[in-house]
């Protein structure tokens, strides 16, 4: 086994992300939704995932960008984490890649806003720059922005 | 220990010896109940007995807990004698070996919280083991040392083969040669599941094989289900998909009951200790007991029993101190010398029914309303008024106790008012029943399990939510015009009337900010809910049915939401919430947040004496707080100020075809003689609208508030002009008005009128 970690991409607006392939539980298309009032507007809604009920968070929202255009439906990213799965919704899967460790570097200082807390590193690939997604972040921000507001 | 472990087996071997060796001390205690009530007993119990202790004693020698073994070693030398004959069962050795099954017990428990036995000194009750065994000429007790003394330098893996199954099963019989006079006549009983304990002992429960060979088959058939609906996939067979979705029916519901199945344990569980308490109990107060159990194998879900535990074992230690008389009282009261306490178990309509019915003096209903009255629970003018009934239920009461002397069993004031709260907290109930000198008998309901409960599923803003049964009283379905005009508001709380009761209402769309169904308008929904002691009305889009469902857990990022409990599963897949209905209800101040409050009128509800009444809360102009029991309010208007007129002294206006004289609060209730509204700038005035006789008269006042239900503790000594007397509502000093008098010397005319 190569130390190269594998990356699953997936694509939010113009971003591109990776999230490690190990920290995916399964990768679904679009599922019903129940929205639940009073949430925070990230939570987009509860799905049932073979009888287990889970919170999709919609990243989306989260990086502060317009929802998707027109009927294009998002897909479910599964993360599993001690907590339960929470499903991540993306615009569009990837393939997964092998990335050189050499490539990763810091996010640069510049970048600000919600998408600074949700980027853990920058891979330069060749033809794009691929954004590692913190799933820590991408979940527990909205839990506790829940609590601070309650 | 010469040979290392690794660390991970012996933690399997330790907990594997602590799980077995708290089940075997159960079983040890229960047993020697059995033999003391039985006299000399037969070879098979004492057999049993001895087991207990000789397999504890090898496994702890095994394992190297010294000095586990050898208190271990000192029970089992008694009871070789015992059970040899030579010496008698007697009450001294029976108790002597119920301090031994104690002391065993906390070293083990030292061994489990600290992994060690620790260093308690048991030295007393080994020297006491010791002279018990006086009484006969049997050889003493060393045979058993040399089979040990071997272990203690071997600890487990090569053990000869003869003793390789002993440190772990019962199955000895060369353990103490010296005195075992036969072989166990047959094999040990299957041991019983142990009552649910902490930690270790709790992570694991035994199941049947039976029952685990059941489930897998049915996982073998619902494979099978599965195969059958894949194949339709790739070449539809409408017959064949039906068929294959009724078997798939039938396997998950056959696979649910199963599994459901595999959490339930008997109600003897919990009640395997009770024998033991009982007798303990009994002794330390002098009393004879005689403890009858129906129904141990009534099954409750394991999460259930772990709730019940702790009221029930409270329940048994009360019925013993306090309801239960000396030998003494009973015999000059006629009754047989020997107390009663029957425990009876059943299944009834989904419930389980826990019955506790004792034979002693029953509860005394003037010391118990002399002692709440002491507490300051009720008033002595309340008390009076109770019925024999609500006294009973006087004792549930935080901060109440009979006891005259408070013992270390009970009586300290946390008593039945815990227990009251653990059983509710679960969705049970307590009742009690009692005759004076016949006896008391404590009834419990609780649900068989928490996992699924059923619910009632209505729809708002096109979601569907579920609301658990437990906490509905009624529907309500309003039509046409009855639903704008029987639904009233109180300064934008709307109420509707049930049965005479102001009910307040809560939107659930507005609430959870949903849209409303579009043809809602013409049908009102109200479920009528109750959450805290407090009724509410929930009004929804529209009511579906009842469904068992099956709750399912909010993931983290939705913890903070009060309003919703959980989700569930329905029918079609799709998720749907369970609304929390204290939540909602404390959300929407239904019901006050603060406890305190909440618990003090709860502490009146239960006690049935119901002197809450529902008010409305308004400020005079300088911010006084002030209060008006709603019963005396027609109707809240907000009139022009400009069409104010006054006829002689008096300002009136006209109200529905009347003249209504206004009274201005403020200068009746001392604060100074302002100048009617007109002062404030506003076009409108806030008008209390008091009618009698046919007659009304508009109170202007400041504003209005709030309407609430409280309890009017009302101090005369604060009565003033004005003002009959002063409480405490919503956490603020509020003026109780009074208006009869304000009115005499507003209107003179109004009452003068009445009277003719």
């Amino acid at each position: 086994m190569s130390d190269a970690p594998q990356l699953c991409t997936f694509f939010i607006g113009d971003f591109t992300f990776g999230l490690e392939v190990r920290a995916i539980q399964e990768v679904i298309l679009y599922q019903e939704m129940t929205p639940v009032p009073l949430a925070p507007p990230t939570v987009r809604g509860l799905i049932n995932l073979r009888g287990q009920i889970v919170t999709a968070i919609d990243l989306r929202t989260r990086l502060g960008l317009p929802p998707l255009a027109g009927d294009r439906r998002p897909m479910n990213v599964v993360v599993g984490t001690p907590e339960g799965a929470v499903s991540l919704l993306v615009d569009e899967i990837g393939d997964v890649v092998e990335v050189d460790p050499a490539l990763h570097e810091s996010p640069p200082e510049t970048l600000t806003g919600p998408a600074r807390e949700l980027v853990s590193g920058v891979y330069k690939m060749t033809d794009r720059l691929l954004l590692a997604l913190d799933v820590g972040a991408a979940i527990t921000t909205t839990a506790s922005r829940l609590e601070a507001a309650a | 220990m010469s040979t290392p472990i690794p660390d991970s087996l012996q933690q399997q071997l330790v907990n594997d010896l602590l799980i077995e060796s708290f089940e075997g001390l159960d079983r040890f205690d229960r047993e020697l109940l059995a033999l003391e009530a039985g006299g000399q007993g037969d070879a098979e119990t004492l057999n049993v007995i001895f087991r207990v202790i000789h397999t504890l004693k090898g496994t702890a020698g095994c394992l190297g807990f010294g000095r586990i073994e050898a208190t271990a070693h000192v029970g089992e030398s008694l009871l070789s004698l015992l059970r040899d004959g030579k010496i008698d069962v007697s009450a001294d050795r029976i108790s002597a070996l119920l301090k031994l099954s104690d002391a065993l017990r906390s070293m083990l428990q030292h061994l489990e919280t600290a992994g060690d036995e620790g260093t308690a000194d048991h030295g007393p009750l080994l020297a006491r083991l010791q002279a018990l065994q006086d009484a006969s000429s049997a050889s003493p007790p060393v045979a058993a040392d040399a089979g040990f003394g071997l272990f203690d330098d071997e600890p487990v893996a090569p053990a000869p083969a003869a003793d390789a199954g002993y440190g772990l099963f019962a199955e000895e019989s060369a353990a103490a040669p010296a005195v075992v006079a036969r072989p166990p006549a047959s094999p040990p009983a299957e041991p019983e599941p142990s009552a649910a304990r902490a930690s270790v002992s709790d992570s694991a429960i035994r199941v049947e094989v039976g029952q685990l060979d059941k489930l897998m088959n049915l996982v073998g058939e619902l494979v099978l289900a599965r195969n059958q609906i894949i194949q339709n996939v790739a070449q539809p067979d409408p017959a064949a998909l039906l068929a294959a979705s009724q078997r798939l029916n039938l396997i998950t519901t056959e696979l649910q009951g199963s599994v459901m199945k595999t959490r339930m344990q008997p109600i003897g569980n919990v009640w395997a200790k009770f024998p033991r308490i009982v007798r303990d109990v009994a002794q330390e107060l002098g009393k004879k007991i005689a403890l009858v159990m129906e129904g141990q194998e009534t099954e409750l879900d394991r999460t259930i029993i772990e709730a019940i535990k702790d009221p029930l074992t409270h329940i048994v230690r009360n019925a013993i101190d306090h309801g239960l008389e000396t030998p003494d009282a009973r015999l000059a009261a006629g009754k047989p010398e020997e107390g009663r306490i029957v425990l009876r178990a059943f299944h009834e309509g989904g419930q389980v029914n826990i019955e506790f019915t004792d034979d002693g003096r029953g509860i005394d209903v003037p010391r118990v309303k002399a002692r709440a009255i002491q507490r300051g629970l009720v008033t002595a003018d309340q008390a009076a008024r109770l019925s024999d009934r609500e006294v009973f239920g006087l004792i549930f009461l935080p901060g109440f106790s009979t006891a005259e002397k408070v013992t270390n069993l009970s009586g300290r004031g946390v008593g039945m008012d815990v227990v009251k709260t653990n059983i509710e907290k679960i969705g049970g109930s307590v009742d009690v029943h009692s005759t004076a000198g016949q006896g008391t008998t404590l009834k419990i309901k609780i649900p068989l399990t928490l996992a699924i409960i059923p619910a009632l599923i209505v729809t708002s803003g096109g979601e569907r939510f579920a609301i658990p049964q437990v906490n509905l009283l009624e529907l309500v379905r309003l039509e046409g015009a009855d639903a704008q005009r029987k639904i009233e508001r109180l300064y934008d709380v709307p109420v509707y009337r049930l049965r005479g009761q102001l009910l307040p209402l809560v939107d659930l769309n507005r609430h959870l900010r949903l849209t409303p169904a579009p043809d809602a308008a013409d049908v009102v929904s109200i479920i009528v809910l109750q959450a805290d002691g407090r009724q509410f009305g929930l009004v929804v889009d529209a009511i579906n049915d009842t469904e068992e469902i099956v709750v399912k857990p909010l993931g983290k990022q939705l913890k903070g939401l009060a309003c919703f409990a959980g989700a569930t599963i329905m029918g079609d897949g799709r998720v749907a919430l369970i609304l929390d209905v204290l939540g909602v209800a404390q959300q929407t101040r239904v019901v006050s947040a603060v406890r305190e409050s909440t618990r003090a009128e709860e502490t009146r509800e239960t006690a049935g004496i119901d002197d809450r009444q529902t008010l409305l809360l308004f400020e005079s102009r300088r911010g006084r707080h002030l209060a008006l029991p709603l019963s005396q309010v027609a109707r809240l208007e907000e009139l022009p100020l400009a069409e104010v007129e006054r006829s002689g002294r008096q300002d009136v206006i006209q109200y529905r075809g009347q003249i209504m004289p206004l009274v201005h609060v403020s200068r009746y209730v001392g604060d100074e003689a302002d100048r009617p509204a007109t002062t404030d700038g506003d076009e409108v005035m806030q008008v209390v609208v008091y009618s009698a006789h046919g007659r009304s008269v508009g109170l202007v006042v400041s504003r209005i508030n709030d309407v609430v239900h409280a309890s009017l503790a009302v101090r005369n000594a604060d009565a003033r002009e004005g003002i009959l007397g002063s409480a405490v509502i919503q956490q603020r000093v509020t003026d109780l008005l009074d208006v009869e008098g304000i009115i005499r010397v507003a209107v003179p005319s109004f009452l003068h009128h009445g009277d003719n």
